[in-house]
């Protein structure tokens, strides 16, 4: 297929970026969408242009390094897809893709379509860990975890860290990421004796990483390719509440 | 070389302890003062940085992505293997020793593995203390699952992505360490070589890949905690950017490189679909379990639709060649025998590199819902990719490389041949032999980082003294003088073909002559075209840009030099292994029906190779392998 890519292109942190547009012919419908950026670079080397970056690695979905906003949509418009797993397939010949970076304050750009999304690490060091000293642990199985809490925290530590969410988001909030790692370690017994402190320290991380408040527009958890659910805002919203309470009152 | 393994004495089930009790402690006071440089925040890295930081010791640790929690490890699914034996099915420390060591074929060293099968009900512990959610039955209790044909239930998971899960484990644990100030990250930063003064590591020399700052770091030790080397067949399941750089340059520097041709390919992944390909993705092999493998019998048949081919047309020949594990045939045997039925032109879909997994008789037998509960996700990936019912038509898969045994040859403390340097996870050559089984890599790299280096470093430190030198220090600048010459003439390569198009190049020679199947003459082969794809690429290579930003196509090429060297030694090594074994199939040394065979008179050792210089043969070591505690026995799955 043939296809016209109106894509960001910005040399550095502190540039003003705007959209070149390129043309790219005898795309595979089987590649990826990736592959297909692979082979426009291919294309854009032998023009003496250079090529454009954009971040990736494991390329099936699950190491949270690749982003794009394809058509307006963080990782396009297939639900429950990262970018990588997204393929030629879903587009029709002719058409036309613009492909812009994950925008948020806090995501500031690097190069083109690469952020930085550091501020989502310094929000786990804030307090998404369990104290627990290596070789100190006690027999896996002394603390009995019933199986629907495990399920559940399951399914919030299924996040991979791409940021989707805060580039869906209006008001650019990590609410959704920050509520699935804290909801993760709160819903396991092992998570209880750091719960308040996790709580507080997480959510005011976030705070001070400049990103927005969340206003449950609920764009984050459709834009999530891990389905990760509003369910665990919610529960985040109440233990913050529980907890500031206890701080006043302590 | 030396290649003393400093296995301690005693009986194996005492080693491991002797050894801690013999080994020097470092004062909790006195850890403070020395520095230690981790490369790579994997399982390996990541656990061996966060304990070293809790220990008191001064650490920094690197990775070339932009977060220490998307390290490769991060994509492992099926499993943990851990001799707890909650199952209460036979388990036991001592099997799990002995499965390991068969299943290697004989090639990996005793008393490291029983160590490993020591520890490995710690790490369970350990990693359930963090709040890694693995699977649990009703009761609450941990659940388990059987894998890679181990005869007891041994695997712990967390649904699909146990990687995932013992990777953020590890990486909340080094966060709270960096939170505490303990261990210093370096992201999105590669180490391009490695500072040794008299043998002995120092340092490392890094480009920061956002600002092209290349950088020099001193230590009183040095971590390689850095992966495998897959990607030197350009296609396989690994992360695009898994590279051999940081292992590679220390074996330039002195560090012995064990075993190499030691590769291993998985038999579910999803085929090659055409030249865009950029990697391959692996189908779990629980699939085996349900579905049928074939091929036409007919080569005319190939390109028909699988439906039309009447039952009597097709070629079930895994179950004509192994009747009792008929379609569970173990990862090598499966592999070759997919690779010998396209070989005689009978492989399906593009390109005719594929065999047909089929459902349809279990989906008759148990209905599409049962099957669709099994296996339901891995369906959805496979239409994801190929665009492709399963439910309706059979699935194609092919065989892909997965996983590298060789690495960075390691002493008992995972030391390598340069002391002070130190090899930890799918960088070194440990604990697998010639073939690795299924839930036994995510084992390894926690067990390096979080129970073993900890104490082997403090013995190290303590009797030697460690030593950092100045970032200034004359032997420092000398290498990172070498390292932004290498830098700008990378950068400045302006001719025609892209570092993509070396490495596509590369991956399919070695695939062709040191894949599934090897023998002389193709390797010799090889080792011949490599030399000329090298001279190519010093020629006609083609970098953009700059080197003061962030380059992709600079960091590749960077990487696809050092895979074409490496490629070199992986064939040599390939070569002067005569015989068979494990994942290294030789086809001068097969049994009359196909089958490996090995060669314990003459190679029950690990090859370790010493670099002799650019253009120099390098030169071949052995460290024997002794068996005290198991008998040598032929595999066999008929
Ligand atoms: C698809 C897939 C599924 C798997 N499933 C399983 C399974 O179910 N069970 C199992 O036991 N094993 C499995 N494995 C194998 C297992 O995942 C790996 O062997 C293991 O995770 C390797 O861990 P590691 O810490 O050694 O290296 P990695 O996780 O690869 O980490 C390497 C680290 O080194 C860094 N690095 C690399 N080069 C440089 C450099 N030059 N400079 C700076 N930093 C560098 C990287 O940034 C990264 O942080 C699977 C592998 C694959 C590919
Ligand atoms: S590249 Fe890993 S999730 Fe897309």
């Amino acid at each position: 297929m043939k296809l016209i890519l109106k894509i960001w292109r910005q040399d550095g942190p502190q540039d003003e970026g705007d959209f070149e547009i390129h043309q790219i012919d005898q795309v595979s419908e089987d590649s990826s969408f990736l592959e297909m950026l692979d082979q426009l670079n291919e294309q854009l080397l032998g023009e003496g242009i250079e090529p454009i970056l954009f971040d990736h690695d494991c390329r099936e979905g699950i190491c949270g390094t690749c982003s794009l906003t394809i058509n307006g949509l963080p990782h396009g418009p297939e639900n429950s897809t990262t970018t990588c797993q997204l393929h030629m397939r879903k587009f029709s010949d002719g058409d036309t893709i613009t492909i812009e970076p994950f925008r948020a304050r806090a995501f500031p750009v690097v190069r083109d379509l690469v952020v930085d999304r550091s501020a989502f690490d310094r929000i786990t060091q804030a307090g998404g860990f369990i104290t627990v000293r290596t070789g100190s642990a006690p027999d896996g199985n002394a603390l009995p975890v019933p199986k629907d809490d495990s399920d559940l925290a399951m399914d919030a530590a299924a996040c991979i860290g791409c940021g989707a969410c805060v580039a869906s988001c209006k008001n650019a909030s990590a609410m959704l990421f920050t509520s699935a790692k804290a909801g993760h370690l709160n819903l396991l017994p092992q998570g209880k004796a750091e719960k308040d402190k996790r709580v507080l320290a997480m959510v005011s991380a976030m705070d001070g990483a400049g990103f927005g408040n969340c206003r449950n527009y609920g764009e984050c958890s459709a834009a999530c390719p891990k389905d990760i659910s509003l369910d665990y805002i919610a529960k985040l919203n109440r233990d913050h509440a529980k907890a500031k309470i206890k701080k006043i009152f302590s | 070389m030396n290649l003393d393994s400093q296995i301690p004495e005693g009986p194996l089930s005492e080693k491991w302890d002797n050894h801690r009790f013999s080994s020097k402690l470092v004062n909790p006071a006195n850890k403070r003062k020395y520095r230690i440089i981790v490369v790579g925040s994997g399982l390996a890295g990541g656990s061996a940085a966060a304990t070293l930081g809790e220990l008191g010791y001064n650490v920094d640790c690197f990775c070339y992505q932009d977060s220490p929690r998307r390290a490769h490890s991060i994509a492992a699914q099926g499993g943990i293997n851990g001799a707890k034996n909650y199952q209460n099915d036979g388990d036991s420390i001592h099997r799990l020793f002995y499965d390991t060591v068969k299943g290697g074929d004989f090639r990996s060293r005793e008393a490291n593995v029983y160590r490993l099968a020591q520890v490995s009900t710690n790490i369970i512990d350990q990693c359930v203390a963090q709040g890694v959610p693995f699977a649990r039955e009703y009761g609450g209790l941990l659940a388990n699952r059987s894998f890679g044909g181990a005869q007891v239930s041994r695997t712990f998971y967390a649904r699909g992505q146990t990687g995932q899960q013992l990777l953020l484990g590890a990486y909340s644990a080094l966060s709270r360490q960096i939170a505490a100030g303990s261990v210093k990250m370096h992201t999105r930063s590669e180490m391009l070589d490695m500072v040794t003064v008299d043998g002995h590591a120092k340092g490392i020399i890094t480009r920061n890949l956002a600002t092209g700052e290349t950088k020099a770091w001193t230590a009183d030790a040095v971590l390689l905690c850095t992966g495998g080397y897959g990607n030197v067949y350009y296609l396989s399941t690994n992360a695009i950017g898994c590279n051999v750089t940081a292992t590679f340059r220390a074996h330039r520097k002195g560090a012995g490189f064990a075993n190499p041709c030691f590769t291993q390919i998985h038999p579910t992944c999803i085929p090659v679909a055409g030249d865009h390909q950029s990697k391959l993705t692996l189908m779990s092999e629980s699939l085996r379990n349900d579905g049928r493998v074939w091929v036409p019998k007919n080569s005319e048949d190939a390109g028909k639709n699988p439906n039309d081919i009447r039952e009597d047309d097709r070629d079930y020949y895994l179950e004509r060649k192994y009747p009792s594990f008929g379609n569970l045939a173990p990862r090598d045997i499966s592999s070759r025998s997919a690779k010998e039925a396209c070989d005689e032109g009978r492989g399906v879909g593009p390109g005719g590199r594929g065999v047909y997994l089929d459902f349809s008789d279990a989906i008759s037998r148990l209905g599409e819902d049962a099957i669709r509960e099994r296996y339901g996700n891995l369906f959805q990936m496979y239409e994801r990719i190929t665009g492709e019912n399963a439910y309706q038509r059979p699935m194609r898969i092919y065989p892909a490389i997965h996983y590298t045994m060789g690495g960075l040859w390691v002493d008992y403390n995972l030391m390598t041949t340069i002391p002070g340097c130190f090899a930890l996870g799918e960088a070194n050559f440990s604990d697998h032999g010639a073939n690795r089984l299924g839930a036994s890599a995510l084992m390894q790299g926690l067990s390096d980082g979080y129970f073993v280096i900890p104490y082997t470093i403090g013995d190290y430190l303590a009797k030697s003294g460690g030593g950092a030198i100045s970032p200034d220090a004359p032997e420092v600048k000398e290498v990172m003088e070498s390292v932004r010459q290498r830098v700008d003439q990378l950068v400045s390569a302006s001719g025609k073909r892209s570092s993509r198009s070396y490495h596509k190049k590369l991956g399919q020679i070695m695939w062709e002559y040191a894949g599934m199947a090897r023998n002389e003459s193709g390797l010799g082969k090889a080792i011949g075209e490599i030399q000329d794809l090298r001279e190519d690429f010093n020629k006609n290579l083609l970098v953009p840009g700059s080197g003061d930003n962030l380059n992709a196509e600079l960091e590749r090429a960077g990487r696809v030099r050092d895979f074409l060297d490496f490629g070199e030694l992986l064939c040599r090594d390939a070569l002067e292994r005569n015989e068979s074994c494990g994942g290294h199939f030789r086809e001068e040394h097969q049994t009359k029906e196909g089958e490996a065979t090995r060669d314990d008179e003459n190679f029950a050792h690990a090859a370790v190779w010493e670099h002799k210089g650019d253009g120099k043969i390098p030169i071949r070591h052995t460290e024997e392998l002794k068996y005290d505690n198991v008998k040598l026995a032929v595999r066999s799955y008929k």
